[in-house]
């Protein structure tokens, strides 16, 4: 009889179907992914123009790339976009939460409120605010028409000041998310120790500087994360709101690596600006991800 | 029901109470504003905002802007609106986003109750690529779509959306599952079950707030996406990528009642699911995947 060699057979398929059952996404992922990176690695030392070549040049096209103006630029304004969108968003993020947390009435409507921008695509909000604050028609338009004649505010066509328009637009949208994931922490916490902090006389201020706000690590922690990995993908955004200008006042990394590699035929500077890009992002999540999963072993 | 239902520690009186609502509100209106000024400029006639109060309600209401950004409306450089670009994007999200939770499901499955040697790795290296910037796959991905004969064409953007969505799905029902009593699992083995039985009769049926996280993220990602439409979309760009187009167009007058109007529209898809699904979204989110 055949019959233990088909057992045989069978349990070994069904010792081995887990593995092929998740084999097809690990392979994807390895080629899409790692396999990607590694190419565009290599684009990065090659003198590749329009399309792909393989003739390697060295570290010139990161030398180029430290020499361009425009990519001083742009590294300048991730700074500024990125510094200010995540403090700002944690900070009224926090607050809101705060505020939303003692159940008071009315919870219920503002929650969706405030969250709802995060389901607009970068696109809607970028045309939204663009003609918002476009002084011809929108809030200089609007104030003046209202009776005050001097109000200015024409930022979205000052080259000094057309980046803080985008941190506007961006903390607009994301920090409604912030608050839920802050009110979830909130919520989380055991009442039992507030009370008992109360009874010991502590003031509403140091219950939230001593207590809450520390045990709301865990919560900062992935606002960060999240935050910093929106800000350096800010791609949609600029191009819809300002178009990466006026001039080139606000281009950032990602308008950067598009222009130089799509438009510009530039593609191995291009390559080595998405180098950059990953490495500063990586910096920050490869700590991040490996103390997240060990903490789970 | 009493105006407070004072459950947490922390007391307020009354005056912090109003101080509180005062700076809630102010804020609701800040997040109502842009979507105040879509709204009531698209059924506005034009020289009503170039000449008028762009807060103004319409003295006119015209539903014209609508008609024109979903049919007429020039994009690139056919008058069509924006009406293919929207199916195109239908076409292009509902595969995505079956696929992508489907298959994530099966990974978590697999990464928590069939553990294996270098499991960790695995998920750790999907993990990873939730994070990186687009930008380091772009020239890769055009050559790839080039050479597979996808470039351009929604069969090739649904490939770029799964493979690029898989460590995100993957994540949130292996966390999911986690929480999953593995003797379960166990037991139904000894008792016969194979692979796919325990996943169909065991795992699948607990699996709807995780399912709905799932396919809320990879919808409203997908639908908004710019960035590969953008590359990869050709002929078969989607909403976003069409609805800048209507925008940033530099021919003619610029129509702002029809760009609202556009916006409107494709910001609807993803505005309803909020809607419907929103909470338990936040719900599913907090459980499964932010938690310390």
């Amino acid at each position: 009889m055949a019959a233990p060699a088909t057992t045989d057979f069978r349990t070994r398929l069904q010792d081995w179907l887990p593995k092929l059952v998740l084999a097809p996404s690990f392979a994807v992922t390895l080629l899409f992914v790692y396999g990607f990176i590694a190419f565009t690695v290599v684009l990065s030392f090659t003198g590749s123009k329009m399309l792909p070549r393989y003739d390697f040049v060295g570290f010139e096209n990161y030398a180029k790339l430290f020499a361009l103006q425009h990519w001083h630029i742009a590294l300048r304004n991730i700074a500024i976009f990125a510094s200010l969108y995540i403090v700002i968003c944690t900070l009224v993020g926090l607050l809101l939460a705060i505020f939303l947390d003692p159940k008071i009435r009315g919870e219920g409507m503002l929650r969706p409120i405030y969250l709802y921008p995060m389901a607009l695509s970068f696109i809607v909000t970028g045309t939204a605010w663009k003609w918002f604050l476009d002084p011809g028609i929108g809030l200089q338009n609007v104030m003046q028409q209202w009776g005050w004649e001097s109000f200015s505010f024409t930022w979205i066509k000052d080259s000094n000041m057309a980046i803080y328009t985008i941190v506007l637009a961006a903390v607009w949208q994301t920090s409604g998310f912030v608050m839920a994931m802050f009110l979830a922490g909130l919520r989380g916490i055991d009442n039992e120790i507030l009370k008992a902090a109360q009874i010991d006389g502590a003031s509403n201020w140091q219950l939230y500087r001593r207590i809450v706000i520390p045990l709301l690590r865990p919560a900062f922690l992935s606002a960060f994360v999240i935050l910093s990995h929106l800000a350096i993908k800010s791609y949609d955004l600029v191009v819809a709101l300002t178009g990466g200008g006026p001039g080139r006042a606000t281009e950032m990394p990602a308008t950067f690596m598009y222009s130089y590699t799509f438009t510009r035929n530039q593609m191995g500077i291009g390559a080595s600006s998405a180098v950059i890009m990953l490495m500063t992002i990586a910096a920050i999540m490869v700590p991040y991800l490996y103390a997240e999963l060990r903490e789970k072993r | 029901m009493a105006a407070v239902t004072q459950d947490t520690a922390i007391s307020t009186g009354r005056i912090t109470r109003v101080f509180l609502y005062l700076v809630l509100l102010l804020f609701a209106l800040f997040y109502l504003l842009p979507l105040y000024v879509m709204g009531v400029n698209s059924v506005k006639p034009l020289a009503e905002i170039t000449g008028g109060n762009m807060m103004a309600l319409p003295q006119v209401w015209t539903l014209d802007p609508w008609r024109s950004a979903w049919s007429t409306a020039q994009i690139g450089i056919e008058p069509t609106g924006l009406k293919p670009y929207f199916l195109n994007s239908i076409l292009m999200v509902v595969p995505a986003v079956a696929i992508s939770t489907i298959v994530g499901a099966l990974n978590g499955y697999v990464l928590t109750k069939w553990r294996f040697r270098g499991d960790t790795w695995v998920f750790g290296l999907m993990l990873f690529s939730c994070f990186i910037p687009f930008q380091i796959v772009l020239i890769p991905m055009a050559v790839v779509l080039g050479k597979l004969g996808l470039a351009g064409s929604v069969p090739g953007l649904v490939l770029v959306h799964v493979v690029y969505g898989l460590g995100f799905t993957t994540l949130y029902f292996r966390n999911y599952y986690a929480a999953f009593p593995t003797e379960l699992v166990r037991a139904a083995q000894i008792d016969g079950a194979g692979f796919f039985r325990i996943f169909w009769r065991i795992l699948l049926p607990v699996s709807g707030p995780i399912a709905v996280v799932s396919v809320i993220w990879q919808f409203t990602n997908i639908w908004n996406d710019f960035l590969f439409g953008a590359s990869f979309g050709g002929t078969s760009q989607p909403m976003t990528v069409a609805l800048n187009n209507l925008v940033q167009s530099s021919t003619g007058v610029k129509e702002y009642n029809v760009h609202f109007a556009g916006a409107i529209l494709a910001a609807i898809p993803t505005l309803f699911v909020y809607i419907v699904a929103g909470r338990y979204f936040v719900r599913g989110l907090m459980a499964g995947s932010v938690k310390g």
